[in-house]
């Protein structure tokens, strides 16, 4: 198979959100000694730029979006060892730390603004549903995300957000991340009320928001090379 | 002044069905075989303990019970078909007794539009209050589910007490919140209710409250929901189950699909109670609806929504126990056209397939904001809806042969004293606007909303519930004191 013949069918495997075939066009590469970036750039991006345009014009729904965002993450995973061999950093838009706080297990929301971020460009560490303030924490520190994401589903459980910001102030990791709030119980006044640094009202606006984060980080910007282009909402 | 009046019931005579006897028997054999062979999510042990001792086959590492459709079976068949909820003033009890509807409020929610300001603004307990007292005296409205809104203005801990307290003291209907969904706090919701009734045995006789939780789509439960509904079952109080799955998102994309989940999820927590308490009152309750493609939200009220109200209720049907259907609950920001259109399908489609238990009015934004006045306008759907239901009464009477042979050719039915003993039966509207025109420019254009508005602050002015003992509401607060006392750390 010839390079640009590859190129088009990771494309392809984005466009029509086909998670293994994306995989294994990536071990493809892999084994024709392919630079992962140019890969990413010159095969699966070109796809993610088709999908982020058929959805603008209202012709692809987010059941597409997210198929794209799983896709990409495959292909992803598969180019990850060999970046880190290269001592190539992964730099893309960004970390997103992602989970659902202490005492709610809603998954599915979440899941969509994680695969959605994905497809956006950004690096995903999901820590699942029901965690501790602690736990966001030790991710804050040990990970380093630009931004921390948290979903709460209940008002008894919105709480727990507030107590996650307070422990990384007391923590001095506060100024270290961007904090995003959302879930269907979360409010803009309530994201005001706790200091968090942004509200998502539902996946699209996470992404958003994210975006604008990435746009206005220092740290990015010093680390664009090589990047990946992103999905364009 | 108390103001109350009778509770209006629908007793619907017109009916609909959109799943043949054939679909209905592949739904419930598909719901079957995945509970056979996937299973569902218990994440409780006391909940596995139940199931594995009735012959389920459960792994413990991932808390999912493979329940083998004998059990299920057998199980359901001792949950009851019939039964009474009950209300503190016994005239506001609610019969299940597949032929009546009734109309709750909607739940929940967790911003208000204030009465006054117009501004939408965080929900507070003074709300509930409110709402309460409104239910009370809206004779459509059979019962206050919920609550309505949260009371986010009093510790989340304890946070279902003060709701269930601010109810009990401002309607004497049934309520039924959705909150109840940790084992502490069933327990002291029950010492609220038996207190309220007279001892523990009384409310197993006069159920004053039932307890509605949530499934966790797909193919999951919750554990405090599950040990709070076995407490509850425990105690003779009323249980059910609502999932809401998404087409796309918790579900599939397909309509006969999600009722497949809607099945599964909220049928296995009914067999879980019925092994654990044969004979428990329970409840199907369900809210499917479809994700919205764009935003991945919750949609609340496209035509999908009201084909699987039908739907489910014929399965509720097919299992011989009562249904509690999510109804009206727009999707609209504003009670506007669009609040109208998907409340006036979302309450009659349930009404039509004969639902027990529609649930509810007056919020909007898929259930997540309150306005007094949807509660009022929402009541109007109702009555109309009421009216269709019914439908036309054939008889000597109704015919009335003789009347129309005594006025004869060209003449008018104004001064019959048949029309004086009928036209009460013709609807009457309460917001809906028949002013004319330039009586209605002279005033101000005002419509259906501006009535609204004037008819909820009347009755906010006006009504006064048949209050709770004075010793009683001590006593509730005694209960909500030692509550905080255990449960806020």
């Amino acid at each position: 198979m010839q390079e640009q013949e590859l190129f088009a069918k990771m494309s392809h495997t984005i466009l029509k959100g086909e998670i293994e075939e994306a995989g294994e066009l990536a071990r493809k590469a892999v084994e024709m000694k392919i630079d992962p970036i140019v890969a990413v750039n010159n095969g699966y991006t070109k796809g993610l730029d088709e999908v982020g345009r058929l959805f603008r014009t209202g012709e692809y729904f987010l059941p597409d979006l997210v198929a794209a965002g799983e896709a990409m993450k495959h292909a992803l995973d598969v180019f990850d060892p060999f970046l880190k061999s290269r001592k190539t950093e992964k730099k893309l838009m960004g970390t997103v730390v992602l989970g659902t706080v202490e005492g709610d297990f809603h998954d599915i929301g979440k899941g969509i603004v994680g695969s959605m971020l994905v497809a956006a460009g950004f690096e995903v560490i999901d820590l699942g549903v029901n965690v501790s303030a602690q736990k966001f924490l030790n991710a804050v520190k040990e990970l380093k995300p630009d931004i921390l994401g948290m979903s709460a589903l209940l008002t008894t459980t919105m709480p727990n957000q507030k107590k996650v910001i307070e422990l990384l102030e007391e923590a001095q990791e506060r100024q270290n991340v961007k904090v995003m709030v959302g879930g269907a119980a979360v409010t803009n006044k309530w994201a005001m009320e706790i200091s968090a640094d942004a509200y998502g009202e539902d996946a699209m606006a996470a992404v958003t928001v994210s975006e604008q984060f990435a746009a206005t980080s220092v740290k990015n910007q010093a680390n664009l090379t090589p990047t990946i282009n992103r999905i364009r909402m | 002044m108390n103001l109350k009046r009778n509770i209006r019931s629908i007793q619907p005579k017109l009916k609909m069905d959109v799943l043949s006897p054939d679909d209905i028997a592949k739904i419930h054999e598909a719901a079957l075989e995945i509970m056979e062979d996937v299973g569902v999510r218990f994440p409780s042990e006391k909940a596995l303990n139940i199931l594995e001792q009735a012959g389920a086959q459960i792994d413990r590492s991932r808390m999912i019970a493979k329940i083998p459709s004998t059990v299920v079976m057998d199980a359901i068949d001792k949950a009851p078909a019939h039964y009474t909820l009950a209300g503190r003033d016994m005239s506001n009890d609610l019969a299940l007794d597949g032929k009546h509807c009734y109309l709750s409020t909607d739940g929940c929610g967790i911003e208000v539009y204030d009465l006054e300001t117009g501004i939408k603004r965080s929900s507070s307990k003074k709300d509930i209050e409110d709402s309460a007292l409104i239910t009370d005296y809206q004779d459509c409205i059979a019962f206050y589910w919920g609550p309505m809104v949260s009371a986010q203005d009093v510790p989340a801990e304890v946070r279902p007490l003060h709701e269930l307290e601010a109810a009990f003291t401002h309607t004497t209907k049934h309520i039924q919140p959705e909150t109840i969904i940790t084992e502490p706090i069933a327990k002291y919701a029950i010492e609220m209710g038996a207190a309220i009734v007279g001892g523990i045995q009384e409310l197993r006789r006069h159920p004053i409250f039932s307890v509605m939780q949530c499934s966790t789509d797909p193919l999951g439960q919750d554990k405090g929901s599950l040990e709070a509904s076995l407490v509850s079952a425990e105690a003779g109080v009323p249980t059910g189950f609502m999932p809401m799955p998404m087409s796309c998102a918790t579900a599939p994309a397909t309509l006969a699909g999600n009722l497949v989940i809607t099945t599964v999820d909220s049928l296995s927590p009914l067999v879980l109670i019925q092994i654990a308490h044969p004979g428990a009152p329970v409840f199907f309750a369900a809210a499917p609806t479809a994700m919205d493609l764009r935003t991945g939200g919750y949609t609340g009220g496209g035509p999908e929504d009201h084909l699987m109200a039908i739907a489910f209720n014929q399965i509720c049907a097919f299992y011989n126990i009562p249904l509690s259907m999510g109804a009206y609950a727009t999707g609209a920001k504003e009670p506007d056209w669009q609040a109208a259109v998907d409340n006036s399908f979302a309450g009659l489609m349930p009404v039509l397939s004969h639902t027990a238990l529609l649930t509810g009015v007056g919020l909007l934004y898929g259930s997540q904001i309150l306005s007094y006045q949807q509660m009022i306008m929402d009541c109007e759907i109702y009555d109309i809806i009421k009216k269709l239901a019914e439908g036309i009464e054939v008889n000597e009477e109704t015919l009335a042969v003789d009347v129309i042979k005594r006025v004869g050719v060209g003449g008018n039915f104004l001064a019959e004293k048949h029309t004086r003993k009928h036209m009460h039966n013709i609807w009457q509207p309460v917001v809906f606007d028949r002013t004319p025109y330039d009586a209605w420019e002279a005033g101000g254009k005002k419509g259906a909303y501006s009535k609204a508005t004037a008819k909820a602050k009347w009755i906010l002015a006006n009504h006064k519930p048949t209050p709770l003992e004075s010793a009683l509401q001590k006593e509730l607060k005694r209960i909500i004191r030692a509550a905080e006392k255990e449960l806020i750390r």
